[in-house]
């Protein structure tokens, strides 16, 4: 079985149409499966969101007033939202160390993840977790993981749990081509597989594990070439593309639901920032590729889709959204700051539940 | 009153747990053919052999509702699973600001005795004593195990579950009625005024068979069974200690950062229990090495009856 791929082109009436070809290049199908324009224009919110949360997150970091390390997801937004917005509220993700982008698409109020990142009282985690450990199972946020492939599990047995549910609800698990290459991810997917557990495998191909190229530890080329190990589909998607993301994970969202059980779907992406916001000891990556993917940056290429060939957004409403946005990250970051560090002996509490 | 072994008390209660909960299920490499007919095949799943994968999904489920059992048999297996046991049963409550509750049951053998060689005759409790955020059980008759399993199962917590396997067909009192017993409070096994012996599990019984030996030479032995490792009840045994005012620790394991060794210190760094101490406390313990094969060899690193009462007579001089 070989890995589809799904190709965002442009029909006549320049409708954005997928064409869903096999790996040699056989034409498999068309499909057309658009959000409103208003999704769309929430989508390009989103996306903007967590840009403006990180670059913020980063320069306070560098500031000192957010601490430990931070991972910023700039350059792959398309992806935790392209998946998110094919989801229900009650439908349940995990996340990775790169985290933010998943808290934020899967609806995470601004305030509380900025007062974490702050360790503050008020944060998602009481000041216990910080930039990794952001979690909010009142979305189906079961946390963000600072363990590559830790997460992959957790999120298998939500999917047991929405099996056993009966409801349609369905899981996936965010994780990044570096855990494809541990064991968690086998484990996870057979046992998804032979149960048949609704469930999306949604591999962030961003071409770097840390600071080793991904084309240094992948066997294949190609993570989504491995779902042929399982008998699931395995899909290969532009994840710079939004709705391309959207639209692979929409198919994979109804399959699971009908209980045909897990889909791979690898987002092909790029890491535009270093692996963390820390002084890393070097930078393997040429200037002159991260240039060539910030070309192709996923925010660039989604608003002015949306600006010049839909004609659903005009400059002006770009730039309202983008001021809109900053004055939510400011307010994220008063919050943060007005409110309390936790008291130290809170550190004896949730060591258990009561 | 009937009487049932340590491994029926076992299953009775994770029978009647199941029974008594919709949301609870289990996971295991082998799935019972009793439980599959009961409670059906999505309740009770046979798993791959892929540990770490199943108590990962363990947390997952719990955390969306449900009240997962895994069995890893042998705590050997528990090994291959250790991220999702250290990196994450251990800390998630906690580090999510404990927004959710993680109900969890893992059950597993220790000890040794069955001449299985190093890899399958292992009792690293105190590994797990260490990782705040888990409790752990280690019951030594078939009454406590019931008791203590039917509330490890209730408990909203991850709560793992240690069973001797030199004590699987054991048998004693187990009431018909229902009835729990309390995580975190120990036992007194049998009362004495000369010595207390804090002994754990098989040892409890070890315990017992060399304190009947040392009455006769006129020795009066008090034994206390912690029964949970985490919480350890430290209370009880320093009021032991402060009556007996001598101290001997029996463990399966080896003492070097062990159970025997956290025991001592609760102990000893009490001040009014420390004022009553008549003699050095002393450990009795497995040698430290990986546990050998042949009879003669394990016979050798394992503590036993003979070996307590020795130590008794070294503390009473």
């Amino acid at each position: 079985m070989q890995p589809i791929i799904i190709v965002r082109l442009r029909d006549k009436a320049e409708q954005a149409v997928h064409h869903i070809v096999g790996k040699s290049g056989h034409h498999l199908g068309n499909m057309r499966m658009q959000p409103s324009p208003n999704n769309q224009i929430e989508m390009l919110r989103q996306m903007q969101t967590i840009r403006r949360f990180e670059e913020r997150a980063s320069d306070d970091f560098h500031a000192g007033d957010i601490y430990g390390v931070v991972h910023c997801y700039i350059g792959e937004e398309a992806v935790a939202v392209g998946v998110c917005s094919a989801l229900e509220r009650d439908d349940r993700i995990t996340s990775t160390h790169r985290g933010h982008g998943h808290c934020i698409a899967k609806g995470a109020d601004l305030n509380r993840m900025m007062a974490e990142l702050y360790g503050r009282e008020t944060g998602y985690c009481k000041g216990k977790g910080g930039s990794m450990h952001i979690a909010d199972f009142s979305i189906g946020m079961l946390g963000a993981n600072g363990i590559v492939a830790g997460g992959i599990p957790i999120v298998t047995g939500a999917g047991l749990a929405a099996q056993l549910d009966g409801n349609g609800g369905v899981a996936v698990s965010f994780f990044g081509d570096g855990a494809s290459n541990a064991g968690p991810f086998h484990e996870s997917i057979n046992i998804a597989a032979k149960w048949k557990l609704p469930m999306l495998y949604i591999c962030e191909n961003n071409l770097h594990s840390a600071n080793t190229p991904a084309s240094k530890t992948l066997a294949l080329e190609d993570v989504a070439a491995r779902a042929a190990g399982y008998g699931i589909p395995g899909v290969i998607v532009d994840g710079n593309d939004v709705m391309a993301v959207h639209d692979a994970a929409t198919i994979a969202v109804a399959r699971a639901r009908a209980g045909e059980g897990p889909t791979l779907i690898e987002c092909k992406t790029y890491r535009q920032s270093g692996h963390t916001e820390r002084l890393e000891a070097y930078e393997h990556r040429t200037s002159e590729e991260i240039d060539l993917w910030k070309k192709k940056d996923p925010i660039t290429q989604f608003a002015n889709n949306l600006i010049q060939r839909e004609g659903q957004l005009s400059e002006a409403d770009w730039k309202q959204m983008d001021d809109e946005i900053l004055q939510a990250i400011q307010a994220s970051v008063d919050f943060a700051k007005a409110s309390p560090f936790p008291k130290p002996e809170s550190a004896l509490d949730d060591i258990f539940a009561q | 009153m009937r009487q049932i072994s340590y491994a029926q008390a076992g299953s009775e209660a994770l029978v009647e747990e199941l029974r008594r909960d919709p949301k609870t299920l289990v996971l295991s490499t082998d799935a019972a053919p009793a439980l599959v007919e009961e409670f059906g095949d999505q309740r009770i799943r046979a798993t791959p052999i892929a540990e770490g994968a199943v108590t990962g999904m363990a947390i997952g489920a719990a955390g969306s509702g449900y009240r997962p059992i895994v069995n890893w048999r042998i705590v050997t297996f528990s090994f291959v699973a250790m991220d999702q046991i250290v990196n994450q049963a251990s800390k998630i409550h906690y580090m999510f600001g404990g927004q959710a509750k993680f109900p969890l049951v893992f059950r597993a053998t220790v000890g040794g005795g069955g001449k299985l060689a190093a890899q399958h005759s292992q009792s690293p409790y105190s590994m797990f004593m260490n990782l705040a955020g888990l409790k752990i059980i280690l019951p030594s008759t078939p009454y406590d195990m019931k008791g203590l399993m039917k509330s490890a199962i209730r408990d909203d917590n991850p709560v793992i579950s240690f069973e001797s396997s030199r004590l699987m067909g054991f048998k004693g009192d187990v009431p018909e009625e229902e009835y729990t017993l309390p995580i975190g409070k120990a036992d007194v096994k049998r009362e004495g005024s000369d010595i207390t012996i804090v002994a754990i599990a098989w040892l409890v019984h070890e315990a017992l068979a060399a304190a009947e030996t040392l009455a006769k030479e006129g020795v009066s032995v008090e034994v206390v069974d912690p029964r949970s490792l985490f919480p350890l009840d430290a209370e009880t045994i320093r009021t032991s200690v402060r009556k007996t005012g001598r101290l001997l620790i029996a463990d399966e394991a080896g003492p070097t950062a062990g159970a025997s060794a956290e025991i001592a210190a609760l102990t000893a760094e009490d001040a009014d229990t420390f004022a009553c101490l008549k003699a050095p406390i002393k450990r009795v313990c497995a040698l430290q090495v990986p546990v050998p094969y042949s009879p003669v060899l394990e016979d050798h690193v394992f503590p036993d009856r003979d070996k307590i009462a020795a130590g008794v007579r070294a503390v009473l001089g």
